[in-house]
């Protein structure tokens, strides 16, 4: 194994301890701030291992929507909808949470087993194009209709949210 | 196992779809949800992703679907918000096992 493999090798491990990390993080915080703090830490975990899987162009995009837009959209959630004393999560009961964490263990379990037993058999004939330009002509050629749905959806969830956020407005005025 | 091998991928998978489904399970506000619903969405996109990198015939498809799961994502998290803050206006507490109308 050469020297620059061994340097990725460990690369490749930081990000997927990164990952779980940031997971374990958002699930575990009290404060939801932390929670979401963990959660940006995951976004830029699986940014780097969509590096490793050969597209530098998703992994951009998964810093610049996952990281950028969503994490600000909850911040501004987290701001603006809560007084301090609320932000703080209840802590679960000690009964359900022994039987909550052997259930994800066994459904991990259960997964990995799957996922070991499975002869995963690729594809015969196979294109290692992974250029942008590919990719933008796969999506407005044959996926042209799913990207014209995506944006209807994207319009739809924009006037849903001004309109949802200022009608309850209305309503509740006089308090 | 390592960074050439498919199972590792499936694996951070695996971990980010279970500990959503326990995010949303425990967590007591909706923030909270909205969190655990992007790290399941997150690893739907990772799931994707590998499988494209290592199985499938044009890898152009699988970087399609996951723009597409980014895109869903982005509504997703808008109009939850939007639904958050509404909600909070109106019921004045982030439980969401405190709000009942019907019950009063």
């Amino acid at each position: 194994m050469q020297f620059y493999q061994i340097i990725s090798e460990i690369i490749f491990w930081l990000l997927v301890l990164i990952t779980m990390g940031g997971g374990f993080l958002a699930i575990g915080a009290r404060m939801l701030i932390h929670s979401l703090l963990g959660l940006s830490i995951t976004f830029l975990g699986v940014a780097g291992l969509y590096i490793y899987l050969g597209s530098l162009f998703i992994s951009l995009l998964q810093v610049l929507i996952y990281g950028g837009a969503i994490c600000i959209v909850l911040v501004f959630g987290i701001m603006v909808g809560y007084t301090p004393r609320q932000i703080v999560e209840t802590r679960i009961k000690s009964e359900n949470l022994l039987l909550a964490v052997p259930t994800c263990g066994l459904g991990v379990a259960l997964l990995y087993i799957a996922i070991r037993r499975t002869g995963w058999v690729p594809a015969a004939q196979r294109l290692a194009d992974y250029s942008i330009e590919r990719v933008g002509h796969t999506l407005l050629y044959d996926f042209c209709l799913g990207f014209e749905l995506i944006s209807l959806l994207l319009l739809v969830g924009m006037i849903g949210a001004i309109i949802v956020s200022n009608s309850q407005e209305e309503e509740s005025g006089g308090e | 196992m390592g960074s050439e091998s498919l199972n590792t991928y499936l694996l951070v998978a695996v971990f980010l779809l279970v500990a959503g489904i326990y995010g949303m399970v425990q967590k007591r506000s909706f923030i909270g949800m909205l969190i655990s619903i992007e790290l399941i969405l997150n690893g739907a996109g990772l799931n994707v992703m590998a499988l494209n990198r290592f199985l499938a015939p044009d890898p152009a498809v699988g970087q399609v679907l996951t723009l597409f799961i980014m895109g869903i994502a982005a509504t997703e998290a808008a109009i939850g918000v939007s639904f958050i803050l509404a909600v909070y206006k109106k019921f004045r507490t982030i439980d969401p096992s405190r709000i009942f109308t019907m019950k009063r």
